[in-house]
Order: structure tokens, then sequence, then C-alpha cells
């Protein structure tokens, strides 16, 4: 169908979406490049001044900032362990032959459709507040003494929190990949004489690397900017304990008015992404025939 | 009418030369089938006959009209797609009676026009369907349904058997034929298949890369193939060729006999060899023979009642009037 | 698997699957349990038996004015989806059906636009909507929230387009339908499947996002997950109340997912897995 007539429409349809794409991925990412070499202070605009590289060594040279680069690895990190082990357990249970299987992926999958807030106030108050929560009452029922998650355990907490929200996301797409596995393959294997965890193993997980590496890939991404769960449940403390990058950085911007030092942590935090992104473009791009 | 002429037709995919510059006239009337193996520029030829693709240079004439820049609905056409393309929201009626809708036909005649077209081809009883709910044959009647039913000056079939199983498409070959002799309407047919290219086509063009290898009537191209390319292209099983000093003696490069111009038998001839594989049809038997050093394996078709095993010793001798003889070029000679 | 499995095996099974997606559901769950408590049942410890009492949604709605927040984020969802829509349907269209060499390039190069950390434009847009006055209008926030899932719009609407043979078109074309016709009778009939299912994702994507909806709103156009984030301080200390916020906040939505669980695996990996 390559007519010239339609080349011409075509080119004209696709244009809208991509001048705005441009012009959104552009114009502030510039700005705060530009803005990252500035003193510029909101609470003293008329102070304004050309900072060089200093904006670049006051955030490197704060110790809250490797604190924030070692919370937001251990948060990414510990998220996608969680989620990636049990997504492939839950994915092969529910893969089984079971009754109610619809209900079941249902009640699984919904965590994912909790709003962050919501999510993080759930578990704050309902399930780990220290004299309310749920866990409180099992703690008591054991006669032990309760946990204060959030003052004890701040990172480990808002990981439970964030890999809860994220667990149906891994345990859908590793679903769908482990349904499309040939069971004639599997049969196949059988009739070799591979016991269960070797079919597991070189055959079920190897199917599976392609949908793990999507999960982790995209989770990572979104991760990165985790930023709600944080702000509802511990603020960024008890001191900076549970503050990742993207924290830091509202932080920066919105509770010190420090516009300059909140765009060089953006554009630490861009490179940041983009290492991994190369990594899921590339995973993805496969795909496209 | 239905008279196409392509002068100097030439396809490029940026660099590649698909198809180089070919003229070719298709006379009113004639069943035209494009055979070719995979590759050979067929269906892009039909899709440049159709508008689908631009030509790159050249002239597509349709009954005298130059219709190189028409859009494909102005040519007057109608196309019957490898994957039956239907419109899978429509029901049957609706499918056929979408290109008279499009050429603004009143309802009535639509209607008359369907009813004829869904008699004619058996889908009376499943007009209301979709076609999802249809099989292989059903659907691709729905396609040649939406075809007739425009009246077109030509019908354009893009290898549409190729999705059926072997016993259907049988059925629908004889099918499209009996169309054609009622219809007397221009068809082109592209096909990989010699078979189906040997039984439908009043003219055979064999195509290889982009080129003409030789245009005829199915028993021309049987009889005098023009060179190496098309003796081993048409006629099954194919016909056996060896070079060396068999064929010198003919006075050839190379040398091609069909298999059913050799005489099989065991007590002596002028090749010898040893039965390698041998099927029993009923009505033919086929014997792969080897060793003959003349080439891997000939291929002989003998009566069904001769019986022979895996291992004994025959001879063959060719049909000497039916040998064909080709040139170092692999031009007939 | 395609053979018959003895009954207490599959039992067996399914009483250990049912144990660990109720143990994943069990916080909505005990959350809609306890919207449905008084306040003072609601810290009374453990009990999965409320009184059924409404009145934690009647406060809810009528001290925190629950209907603008909810109004809210039904038009900054709804709109920017729909906004995403006009401007990716063509553009997707294009892509699919008349494919460049580019095509390929320009598709992951939107794909890498989605990777820019919101954080890292923060401060630039922050700045502009603060002197623009776009600050806490549900007109920036709703182009804002369309801009950010345009990507993923664009991309599972191509995905979704791709998978319409072209050869139907093709067909039509020949069967004489111009370009209007082949859009109106072809392509729109086959295409809306796909363009619910990215409605429906991208519906959800935009109701849940809380970044730039907490950074940039102050009560105007605050939708429901600012709303909500502002529970995080003292009032969030009324369990019941809590509750019944959350569940109204949450209940549309996830109505909504449950309704597009294969969408929302297509959708999310760019149709790397499907």
């Amino acid at each position: 169908m390559a007519t010239r007539q339609t080349q011409g429409l075509a080119r004209l349809m696709r244009a809208p979406a991509i001048i705005l794409l441009f012009i959104w991925m552009i114009v502030p990412l510039c700005m705060t490049l530009y803005y990252s070499f500035l003193n510029y202070n909101l609470l003293n605009p008329g102070m304004t001044s050309w900072a060089g590289w200093f904006n670049y060594q006051y955030f490197y040279s704060d110790p809250a900032f490797f604190e924030a680069i070692g919370n937001t690895l251990i948060l990414v990190l510990g998220v996608l362990f969680i989620t990636v082990v049990l997504g492939i357990a839950i994915a092969m249970l529910i893969d089984k032959p079971i009754f109610g299987q619809g209900i079941v992926r249902i009640l699984v999958i919904s965590p994912f459709f909790v709003m962050p807030p919501v999510a993080a106030l759930i578990w704050k108050n309902m399930i780990m507040h220290p004299s309310y929560g749920v866990l409180a009452d099992v703690a008591r029922f054991l006669g032990v003494q309760p946990v204060d998650w959030f003052a004890q355990y701040p990172l480990f907490s808002i990981i439970l929190i964030v890999a809860w929200q994220w667990l149906p996301f891994a345990t859908l797409i590793l679903l769908t990949s482990l349904q499309s596995l040939d069971t004639e393959q599997m049969e196949a294997a059988e009739m070799d004489g591979a016991p269960a965890y070797s079919r597991f193993l070189y055959l079920v997980l190897p199917h599976m690397a392609r949908a793990i590496t999507v999960v982790i890939l995209i989770q990572t991404i979104f991760l990165l900017g985790i930023y709600a769960e944080i702000l509802v449940t511990t603020n960024g403390g008890p001191g900076t304990a549970s503050t990742n990058l993207t924290f830091l950085i509202y932080r920066a911007a919105r509770l010190n008015f420090d516009i300059g030092g909140a765009a060089a942590g953006g554009i630490i935090a861009v490179i940041l992404a983009n290492i991994v992104a190369v990594f899921l473009m590339r995973a993805v791009g496969r795909n496209l025939d | 009418m239905g008279q196409i002429t392509l002068q100097g037709v030439t396809k490029r995919f940026g660099e590649v030369e698909v198809i180089p510059p070919l003229d070719l006239t298709i006379e009113d009337g004639e069943f035209v089938v494009f055979v070719g193996p995979s590759g050979c520029g067929k269906s892009t030829l039909l899709r440049l006959i159709a508008g689908l693709e631009d030509v790159s240079a050249g002239d597509i004439l349709i009954d005298g009209k130059n219709a190189t820049d028409a859009s494909p609905a102005r040519r007057g056409l109608a196309m019957v797609f490898q994957s039956y393309a239907l419109y899978p929201h429509m029901s049957v009626r609706k499918n056929i009676a979408f290109p008279l809708k499009m050429a603004g036909v009143s309802k009535p005649e639509q209607d008359r026009r369907i009813e004829a077209a869904a008699k004619a081809l058996n889908l009376t009883s499943y007009l209301d369907r979709r076609p999802g709910q249809l099989s292989g044959g059903q659907r691709q009647r729905v396609a040649i349904g939406r075809a007739i039913v425009r009246e077109p000056s030509a019908f354009l079939f893009d290898e549409p058997l190729s999705n059926l199983d072997a016993a259907l498409r049988v059925g629908m070959r004889l099918e499209i034929s009996e169309l054609h002799n009622r219809l007397k309407t221009t068809m082109i047919y592209v096909t990989h298949d010699q078979v189906e290219a040997m039984t439908m086509a009043d003219k055979i063009v064999v195509l290889q890369a982009g080129r003409i290898e030789q245009v005829g009537s199915p028993l021309d191209l049987y009889l005098r193939p023009k060179n190496v390319f098309v003796a081993g292209f048409i006629g099954s099983p194919r016909m056996n060729l060896f070079s060396g000093a068999a064929a010198a003696e003919y006075g050839a490069m190379t040398i091609g006999v069909r298999p059913e111009h050799i005489r099989i038998s065991g007590q002596g001839g002028k090749w010898k060899g040893r039965v390698g594989v041998s099927e029993h049809l009923g009505s033919d038997s086929f014997f792969y023979v080897e060793d003959t050093g003349l080439a891997e394996t000939i291929t002989v078709r003998a009566d069904g009642e001769v019986t022979l095993h895996h291992g004994d010793t025959v001879w063959l001798t060719p049909d000497e009037g039916k040998i064909h003889r080709f040139d170092t070029n692999g031009d007939r000679i | 698997m395609a053979r018959a499995v003895s009954r207490n095996t599959k039992i067996g099974w399914t009483i250990a699957a049912w144990a660990v997606a109720l143990l994943i559901f069990f916080p909505i769950l005990y959350t809609i349990i306890t919207s449905l408590k008084s306040e003072q049942e609601a810290i009374a410890g453990f009990d999965l038996i409320p009184s059924f009492t409404l009145e934690s949604y009647q406060t809810v709605q009528s001290q925190n004015n629950y209907w603008r927040p909810f109004t809210n984020s039904v038009i900054l969802a709804v709109g920017s989806t729909l906004l995403a829509l006009i401007v990716a349907i063509p553009a997707a269209w294009a892509m699919a059906f008349s494919p460049t060499k580019r095509t390929k390039d320009i598709l992951m190069w939107m794909l890498s636009t989605k990777m820019m950390p919101a954080v890292a434009v923060l401060v630039p847009i922050y700045l502009i909507f603060l002197r623009t006055g776009l600050m806490d209008t549900r007109i920036g926030l709703t182009v804002l929230l369309m801009m950010i899932n345009l990507p993923i719009v664009v991309w599972m609407l191509y995905t979704y387009f791709r998978e319409i043979p072209g050869e139907i078109l093709e067909a039509a074309r020949m069967d004489g339908a111009t370009l209007r016709d082949e859009i109106l009778y072809v392509l729109t009939p086959m295409a809306i499947p796909g363009i619910a299912s990215t409605l429906l994702l991208n519906i959800i994507l935009a109701w849940n996002e809380a970044f730039w909806t907490i950074q940039l709103t102050t009560t105007n156009a605050a939708p429901l997950s600012a709303f909500i984030a502002s529970f995080s301080s003292p009032q969030g200390l009324f369990w019941a109340k809590l509750s019944a916020a959350s569940v109204m906040a949450i209940a549309p939505i996830l109505v909504l997912g449950w309704f597009s669980q294969k969408q929302l695996v297509r959708g999310l990996t760019f149709g790397a897995v499907k």
C-alpha cells in the first residue's frame, strides 16, 4: 500500500504527536539543564547568579545525596527481588488447574489499581500501625511487642508497600508468558524423564526469561520515581533514612525552594534513568519485527 | 472487456529492482496464470496491475486506456486475496455488498446481485453469518462473491487456494475454472503451484526473479519448454535433467527427459540402475532409480501394475523423440 | 495442561492459590471492612465483621467535600486520555499502515520520552505552571497528564492497528472505497476494540497518577490522589473515615481494572509481552 497519495497524508497524521512530544521532551529538559548552573532560590529570586558546577558539587558533597542514591538502589533492588521471585511462584500457582481461576486472578491483580497514596495509607494505618494495625494485633495475639515499622525499619516498610503494589504486575506478565509455554514441549521433557525441578530450570525459566527482563526493566523505571508512598508514610525520615533521589530533589525544590540544586539533582536522575533505559529499549526494540 | 497490456513495467524497491522492464499482453477473456517460485515477483506484478503498488517505470493499459496512475478503485478490477481479506465486522451479505455500496448501486439492484452471486457460490444460507463463523472454503467463496458482484473487467487472484487443505483446493480449482467458463471475464491468477497453473490456465506466464521465462499455453510449456528452468518447473513429477557424457551424446549441454517418457525394464535397455524408493499409486507407479551414473536419482513413471522392488537392477530407455536438449546457457536447442 | 488432573490435586492447588490470593487482597478487603465500621469499632482491634454503618462515607462526603476531588479525577483522567487519543490515533494509524524506514526509530524515541524521570523536569514544569497561572487548574494538569501518557497511547494503538491485516484495507481500496470510506466503514469498526482498551488503561493510569497531581494542585484542581495524600497527617487518625475515603478513591478504577487485565499487560510492556 505504498502509494504516493498515502505517504504524504501519513506524514501529516504523524506530525502532531511527534511535535508535541518533542517539545515536551526538549524544552523542560533544557530548562532544567540551564537552572542547574544557576544560584536560584525562590525565596530570594533577586540574588540569582551563575553558579557554574556549584550545584553539582553541593549535591555531590552532601552526605544525604549518597544516602539517597543508596536508598534508591536498595528500594529498586528490594522490590525487584520480591516481585520477581514471588511473581514467578504465584504465576505458576495460578496457572495450575484450580477452581475459580478468574476470581483468583482478579484478587491478585487488584493492588495494582490502588493509587499510590491510598496504598501507602492503607498499609501505614490498617496494617503496620504500631497500635491499631493488623500486624500489631497479630503481635499482641502472639504475645510479642508490636513493631513500630516506619520508625524502626522505614526503608523496609516502604519496600514492602511498593512490592505489594507491583507484585500483581509481575505476576500478570509472568503468567501471560507462562501460558504461552508449549505444553507439548513440557510433555516431551516429561517423556524424556526430566523431573519437575529440571523442567522448571531448563524449560520454564528460559521461556520466561524475556518476560522477566521486561518486568525488571519496566518496574525499574517506575521504581526510580517512587514518591507518593514516601510522602504519605515516612516523609523521607526518620532523618533521611527513607529518602530516595526523587524525594531528595522534591525536598530541594519544594521545601527548600532551591531551584538550582533541584535542577542539578534532576539532571543526575536523568543520567541514572538513561542507563536503565538503554537496556529496556534494546529488549523492547527486539520485538518490533 | 478486459484487455490488459504491460509496457516496460518496472518495479524497484529502493535500489533493488524486483521487476526489470517487462512487456506482456493479456487478451480479453483469457485465464492467465503467473507461476514461479516464491519471491519471483509474481505477486508484485499482480499488485502493480491492481494499483496497490506504484510502478517505477512503464505503463499499464487497461482496454487500451492508460491506467498507470489510476487508483485501484478506478481500474475496474476485482481482487481475491490470499488471506481472503474479508471484513470481519460485517456479515457475509454486507461483505459482498460493500463494493456495490461504494459504487453507489441502488439497494434493489444490490440485493439482486447478491442473491445471484450467493446462489452461484452456494452461500445463500450463510448470508447473515460473520466471516469468523465460516470454514476456509466458505470464506474463499465469499471473497469470490465480493469480486464477482462488481462485474469487473478482470479478476485478480493472489494465491487464493494456498490456505485451503488439499481436497478443498481441488474443488475450488474446479469452481474457479467453471466461473471463468461462465463469465468469460479476464482472470489473472497468481500461484506457485504448477499443477494449478497447468489445470486452469489458457496462458501461463512463468516468472523467475521478476523476469518472464516463457509465456504459452500449458501444453506448449510442457512440450516445448524454452529453457532448463521452465523444463524443471513445469510437470509433475519433475523432468529428469542431466548433463555430462549422456547429454553430449545428443549434442547438448543438458538434456531432459520427463518421467513418463522413460521405459523401465528388468531385461535390458539403455541405462542401467538400481531401484531405490518406489511409490505405487494404483494408477501409476513411480520409481526412483539410483546408481545410473547420470544424476543422483532418475524418476520414472510406469504403469500401475509394474512391480519392482528395492534393490532390483533395472534398465531405462528414454523415448528418443521426447528428449529435450539445452545449450550451455540453458536455452532450448 | 491438556490432561486430566485428579480431583484431590486440583483441590490442593485451589486451596493454595486462594490462600495466596486472599493474602494479597487482604489490605484492600480489610479497608473495605473498616470503612463499614464506626470509628470506635475501627480502633477496637482486629475484627472482620463490621457493623455495616455508612456513617464514615457520609462524613467524608459532607466534611471533606469528596465530590470535588472526585469530579477533578474524572475530568483529568477522561480528559487527558481523550486528548491523547485525538493526537495519537492519526499518528498510530499512519505508522501502522504507512510505515517508513524511520517508523521504528520514531516509536523507540517516543518510548524513550517515557523514560525521563518526572523529577528531572519538576523544576521547569513547576515554574512554568507558577508563572503562567496554570497552577492548580484542571486544564494545566489535563494537558500535562496527556503528554505523560501520549507515548503509551501511541504505542498501544500502534500494536492494535498493526494487527489489522493490511490486505483488508487493500481489499477495500480495490472495492472502490475512498480514503474516507476506508476509515469510516473498515478501519474504525475494526479498530474500536483496540481504542477502547487503550482508553481504559490510560484512564486507569491517569487516575492513579500521584506525582504531578500532588505537586501541581492545592485545592481547586486536586484530584483524589492529592486529596487522599492530604490524609497522611492528623485526619488520618480517623481510621474508618480514612478507609471510606480510600474505598471511594479506588473503587471505580478497581472495577475498570478488572475488565482490562489483558490490555494491561500489553499496554505496560509496550507490546513486548502479549
